[in-house]
């Protein structure tokens, strides 16, 4: 599948920006009843939010009428994408009069202040399941297909969002704690684990969707494609045609897990024995690394992905 | 909506003969031609170009089939199966992609679809493409502008590349009617559905090459080459003797 740069920065940026948002909801709602910390809230709250922005925005430049982007408000029976809008919206109303609690409510432990943090904590994790499912639905193309899509989008969006917020903490008050430390520790291991056997079984997975297959002539032996439709890529060879060499995929893999996973780790792991002196530094080298690692990792779930129509234009299988 | 409405009565679709399709592009080119120059056109790019390309609704494959004796060319028209079931549908977060409920022909408003191409991810059969020039999705419309349009002559009322298509591999008409003429011959020649393994309930059907004769070749005995060597020798000498 082409992997289209506007979707790439739309579910990297506002994966990090829900996942900064569910760690903020569950701050809140662990917090005991002493007023939240203003300063921190804003710049935190005003991160996450900006990040989201930046992920919907980019994800309308991938339509070809973004000014009709309002219509996909209406389909949410049927469509994930749809789903996807309307709780985009929701994590927006519910997370933003949750961050003006915690900004201007006073006592933060209030019912109606844990009670919005769990909103939009619930909010958060549906949207970013959303995401996932909008991949995950379509049996046409067997790599997104897959049980694991869904709850990789979430895991990732939790633990880029960790990351992130783990810097804002370093920012804000020179240190992260112990708990905090290892907590990133276990979401690093847990994502890397997932997407290690997602990218275990989707290697292994038979590619049963061959010519003989989609033209239904098997039965009169080999099929071979003799005279393409036309000379010059359609629209169906450039969405679905796009081919990552499997050489560059591996190397690919290889600097998504460098990045997305191994730095992180080992800078969260070095704050353990860190004096403030090295946080700020160490907790922005793994947002720095993550960054890039998620761009890699979310490139390659595009470009690794095989599109059953495309065996009609020659392809072996899919 | 997108919510699929319940299953029509009327099921009309297209029935593809594989045996007596001569690949000749006829259906293809005529669809481009009903479909492009109307209120909706279907862009094409440099045109006059190096890279000549367009939104076209239906595309013809030639393919080698079997090894030796055994083998065929079958040229392969694929266009929108108009599926009872159609993914293609449920999956647009707009409502522009849907099913019509009196016959089941799956459409595309161009006035509300905001071109986020899901449509397109979730068919298997490679049918809907996205125009680039107006940012919306194009598909077969079964000619949905033709096979009402009373103002025609009856001949006329049918979909541009079954009015086209000179060998008679394509066939319009109520799939979802048994005594219909069309359903006879899906029954008559096995019909059978495209990648019924996704469920999508294709409502077009592809008729099946016919089976080979299995008559023998004339093996010319070698009297006779030695023959038509002698002949050849013949005519050569004659040849060269009068062009002298």
């Amino acid at each position: 599948m082409h992997p289209a740069y506007s979707v790439i920065v739309f579910t990297c940026a506002s994966g990090a920006g829900y996942g900064l948002l569910a760690w903020l909801s569950i701050a809140g709602i662990l917090s005991g009843g002493s007023a939240q910390p203003f300063a921190f809230g804003l710049a935190a709250f005003g991160l996450s939010f900006v990040l989201i922005t930046v992920g919907l925005v980019s994800s309308t430049a991938h339509l070809g009428r973004p000014e009709r982007a309002w219509r996909a408000f209406s389909q949410w029976r049927t469509s994930w994408l749809s789903r996807e809008g309307v709780m985009a919206i929701v994590a927006y109303a519910v997370g933003g009069a949750y961050a003006l609690l915690w900004m201007f409510g006073g006592a933060g432990g209030s019912t109606l202040f844990r009670a919005f943090g769990l909103l939009t904590f619930t909010s958060v994790i549906v949207t970013l399941w959303c995401t996932g499912m909008i991949y995950a639905s379509l049996p046409t193309i067997r790599a997104w297909n897959h049980w694991l899509v869904a709850p990789l989008y979430v895991g990732l969006g939790l633990m880029t969002g960790r990351v992130v917020l783990n810097s804002a903490l370093g920012f804000g008050y020179g240190a992260v704690s112990t708990n905090a430390v290892w907590l990133t520790l276990a979401l690093i291991l847990g994502a890397w684990i997932a997407k290690t056997v997602y990218w275990s079984q989707i290697d292994d997975a038979a590619r049963v969707w061959t010519i003989e297959a989609a033209t239904g002539l098997g039965s009169f032996g080999k099929v071979r494609s003799l005279d393409p439709p036309h000379t010059q890529p359609n629209f169906i060879m450039l969405e679905m045609g796009y081919d990552v060499a499997r050489k560059h995929a591996e190397r690919l893999r290889a600097a998504a897990v460098i990045t997305l996973f191994l730095v992180p780790a080992v800078c969260t792991m070095l704050l353990l024995n860190d004096g403030a002196s090295l946080t700020v530094l160490l907790t922005l080298a793994a947002v720095v690394s993550g960054g890039i690692g998620i761009g890699i990792e979310r490139w390659l779930f595009f470009a690794e992905a095989e599109h059953v129509a495309m065996v009609y234009y020659g392809r072996d299988a899919a | 909506m997108t919510t699929l409405p319940p299953p029509s009565a009327k099921k009309l679709g297209l029935v593809i003969d594989l045996d007596t399709c001569v690949g000749c592009q006829a259906c293809a080119t005529s669809c481009k031609e009903w479909n492009g120059l109307g209120a909706a056109p279907l862009s094409d790019y440099d045109v006059q170009g190096a890279d000549p390309h367009g939104t076209w609704l239906n595309r013809v494959h030639s393919y080698e089939v079997g090894e030796g004796v055994e083998g065929r060319t079958v040229h392969f028209p694929r266009s929108c199966l108009h599926c009872e079931t159609p993914a293609c549908v449920t999956v647009c977060p707009t409502g522009a992609s849907y099913k019509r409920a009196e016959d089941g022909i799956v459409l595309v408003n161009p006035d509300t679809c905001i071109g986020c191409k899901l449509c397109s991810w979730a068919c298997p059969y490679g049918a809907r493409e996205y125009d680039y020039a107006v940012g919306v999705m194009k598909k077969c419309t079964l000619c949905v502008d033709r096979i009402y349009n009373v103002t025609f002559e009856p001949e006329d009322q049918v979909p541009a590349c079954v009015r086209a298509c000179p060998t008679g591999a394509r066939h319009f008409g109520d799939l979802g009617d048994e005594t219909s003429a069309i359903s006879k011959l899906v029954a008559a020649r096995d019909g059978f559905d495209l990648l019924p393994e996704f469920g999508y309930k294709p409502v077009n059907k592809y008729l099946p090459p016919r089976p080979k004769h299995q008559t023998e070749m004339p093996v010319i005995q070698p009297s006779d080459a030695e023959a038509a060597t002698a002949a050849a020798k013949f005519f050569a000498w004659a040849d060269k003797m009068l062009s002298r």
